[in-house]
């Protein structure tokens, strides 16, 4: 079929099944908006930056697993949309950027608008495209859809130059792939590997699973409960695995790492095996590498070889997708079980117990405390609500206090530490679920990062509810200077009690704005803010200098905690 | 860190489209890999390139390097080839003062190097050597002496032996 390339990009976003866009236009974009005005399969959201575009859309994919798309203008618009396409790829979240380009023929001369988008994201996108003619488009656009979504997921962006959305092609929407001759992930997992594996668990006497968004991606939560559930194996998850195997199972340890619990760090350094599924072993994980789990052999299991030995020795690697290796996992473990294999582990079990009791995870006494928020926001949606964060002590106290029992029902920006990323990732995820309670945990630096976009949810009457835990401070930052800087708060105080009025601003843009400053006030105005059907921001006025604890100090070993 | 950094020859097989070397380049600076030598151009198929890159990495970074190659997309193979399993060669022009008393010499010696004179000027000699490495750097010392004006060098390229 004859038509533009513009049309061809809306026929191929058609086919790939997208019914909504975050994006905002500008001069090389104006032939593509055109035709997306008459679509009716696909709603446009138009946010008011960029930044706020590529988070919407990584929200929407965290949330609904499905690929989030974003649109920019050339130059300032891509590059605005750049920290977002950063955060998304960094924690292996599908999303697809068109971004509008000079003409063909100007390309390089600094035109007007211009910034060399491709060059700019190549180092922090899964792939890219900078397209030179029209005929390309169906094959780049249904490669982006496939790049993104397969193998580790991550961010694909299309470059899209003004002349080649004007032109024509015959448009025939390739059925399956017919190039990327380099591009092979590897899904199923070396069966010999796996029962090597599976040995090793059932020899195990002090093992543990340590799970991260990989399973999340994977769609391998069951998978993952069945083998826990299977071998009573002790359950830890990073930041971004948060909800892949209930934390309110008494197998469960929470949150391992630089804010993580302490005994599911102590469990780490105890344990002598770890069964990585989808997680990286990032620094924030490990502490100081080289006296982490030093009795620990490793099975990691990941999609991507080029995380497993990165920074932690493997001594079973399989590479594969997690869901499939848990699977073969389960059928290899079954009968070994049932042989009346593994060994007894109710002594660890014991010990374990002891942790917990020893070093419990509480909400302190005194004031408006961010943790008492955070507890009460749990109570009161009764752990059923879809949480997102900012980055910072926020995050951390929302990753420590609402109990996650759900996949993909607690986004946050982990590998790049995006601060701004919650408020328009929350957008994203509510209207990817619409029957979702979805409740922005924010800091007060974080939120006035992307503030702008509260016109957003307004206008296009996204009722997402934020909870702004404000201390006056760039809290984190603050406490580290209080911990390693002596006290020396240099610019990281925001004086927020000055300015700005977090309630006045909320009604400003035609939200609903409360404030909060007494403990008995947290319940009733987080059930006002659940029944009003606008946007609404609450104001926490928290202890200023409330601490992230536990905490390992940065490059200290994982057992070595502050506050544990 | 104690652990013995060693020059190794990559063999990249790449799609032959724009922006591909940027992405191989980028990911050696970016990941702090240094490369030694690079030279790319089309294979016997016109849709591949094959890039051939000297690094100077310990083995855990190899593989690390070896596993991030894998993962750009217009990388198709990407193979170690140790110099006693292939056949490595890099092509130098190097540009020598002379004068009427060592252009003899230098001839010599180029001639013993199997070289080539490739241009003669009133005060320089041009000088073409193709070789491996320690034969190149042989002959490097040996005209040093007579003062090497300028060089240029192609950068290694290498296939597998059999």
């Amino acid at each position: 079929m004859r038509m533009s390339g513009a049309e061809a990009i809306l026929k191929s976003l058609e086919k790939e099944g997208v019914d909504v866009i975050f994006g905002i236009p500008g001069g090389v974009m104006i032939p593509l908006y055109d035709v997306l005005m008459d679509s009716k399969n696909i709603r446009h959201i138009l946010t008011r930056h960029e930044q706020g575009a590529a988070h919407a859309a990584d929200g929407y994919a965290r949330a609904t697993g499905k690929v989030g798309v974003c649109m920019a203008t050339s130059g300032p618009g891509a590059c605005n949309l750049v920290t977002g396409l950063a955060t998304a790829n960094m924690d292996s979240v599908p999303v697809v950027a068109i971004t509008g380009q000079v003409g063909t023929h100007v390309i390089g001369t600094d035109a007007f608008q211009e910034a060399d988008t491709t060059g700019i994201t190549l180092s922090m996108v899964k792939h890219n495209y900078l397209l030179k003619d029209p005929s390309e488009i169906p094959e780049v656009m249904q490669e982006a859809f496939l790049i993104a979504s397969t193998g580790r997921p991550g961010v694909v962006v299309v470059d899209l130059p003004v002349d080649v959305c004007r032109g024509e092609l015959n448009f025939k929407y390739p059925e399956k792939r017919t190039r990327l001759p380099g591009y092979k992930p590897t899904t199923t997992g070396n069966a010999r590997q796996i029962k090597a594996a599976s040995k090793l668990i059932v020899s195990a006497e002090r093992p543990v699973l340590y799970a991260g968004g990989g399973v999340v991606a994977s769609g391998a939560s069951q998978e993952l409960r069945k083998l826990a559930r299977l071998l009573e194996l002790p359950v830890t998850t990073t930041l971004l695995g948060k909800g892949v195997f209930p934390e309110t199972d008494k197998l469960s340890l929470g949150m391992l790492g630089m804010h993580g619990t302490s005994y599911a760090n102590f469990v780490m350094m105890e344990t002598d095996l770890i069964i990585a599924v989808g997680a990286r072993f990032d620094d924030r994980i490990t502490g100081r590498l080289d006296t982490f789990a030093p009795h620990a052999k490793v099975i990691h299991v990941d999609i991507d070889p080029a995380e497993i030995s990165k920074n932690v020795k493997a001594d079973i690697p399989i590479v594969g997708d997690a869901g499939k290796v848990l699977k073969e996992m389960l059928t290899a473990l079954e009968p070994e079980v049932e042989a009346g294999k593994g060994k007894d582990l109710k002594p660890w079990h014991r010990l374990i117990r002891e942790w917990k009791k020893e070093y419990p995870l509480l909400v302190p006494e005194g004031g408006l405390r961010p943790q008492f928020v955070v507890s009460e926001i749990y109570r009161v949606t009764k752990g059923k609500a879809l949480i997102v964060t900012e980055v910072g002590q926020n995050q951390m106290w929302a990753a420590q206090f609402y109990k996650s029992t759900k996949p993909r029902h607690f986004l946050s920006s982990g590998g790049l530490g995006t601060m701004g990323y919650g408020f328009p990732a929350a957008i994203g995820a509510k209207v990817g679920c619409p029957d979702s309670l979805v409740i922005d945990i924010a800091g007060d630096g974080s939120i006035q990062m992307n503030v702008q976009e509260l016109a957003t949810a307004v206008i296009e009457k996204i009722p997402v509810v934020v909870a702004i835990l404000n201390n006056g401070y760039l809290g984190m930052v603050r406490q580290w200077q209080e911990l390693f800087y002596d006290r020396r708060y240099s610019h990281t105080d925001l004086q927020t009690n000055v300015s700005p009025d977090f309630v006045k601003l909320a009604e400003a843009y035609g939200a609903m704005g409360l404030r909060v400053t007494k403990p008995e006030e947290v319940a009733p105005a987080l059930r006002r803010a659940f029944k009003a059907r606008v946007p609404v921001f609450i104001d926490f006025v928290v202890e200023p200098e409330e601490n992230v604890f536990p905490m390992v100090a940065p490059g200290a070993s994982l057992d070595d905690m502050i506050g544990g | 860190m104690g652990v013995r950094a060693v020059k190794h020859t990559l063999s990249i097989l790449v799609e032959n489209k724009p922006g591909v070397l940027a992405r191989v380049a980028g990911l050696f600076s970016r990941r702090g890999f240094n490369i030694d030598s690079l030279a790319v151009a089309v294979t016997e198929k016109p849709e591949l390139s094959r890039m051939t890159v000297v690094v100077d990495v310990e083995e855990h970074s190899l593989e690390q390097v070896h596993k991030q190659l894998n993962k750009l997309i217009n990388v198709i193979k990407v193979t170690d080839l140790p110099a006693e399993n292939s056949v490595q060669r890099e092509l130098v022009l190097f540009k020598v003062k002379t004068n009427p008393n060592t252009r003899a010499e230098i001839i010599e010696i180029v001639d013993i190097f199997r070289g080539k004179i490739v241009d003669v000027g009133s005060g320089t000699l041009g000088v073409e050597i193709t070789g491996t490495g320690t034969k190149i750097k042989a002959l490097e010392d040996l005209l040093k002496p007579y003062g090497v004006v300028e060089c240029a060098r192609t950068g290694m390229v290498a296939l597998p032996r059999g």
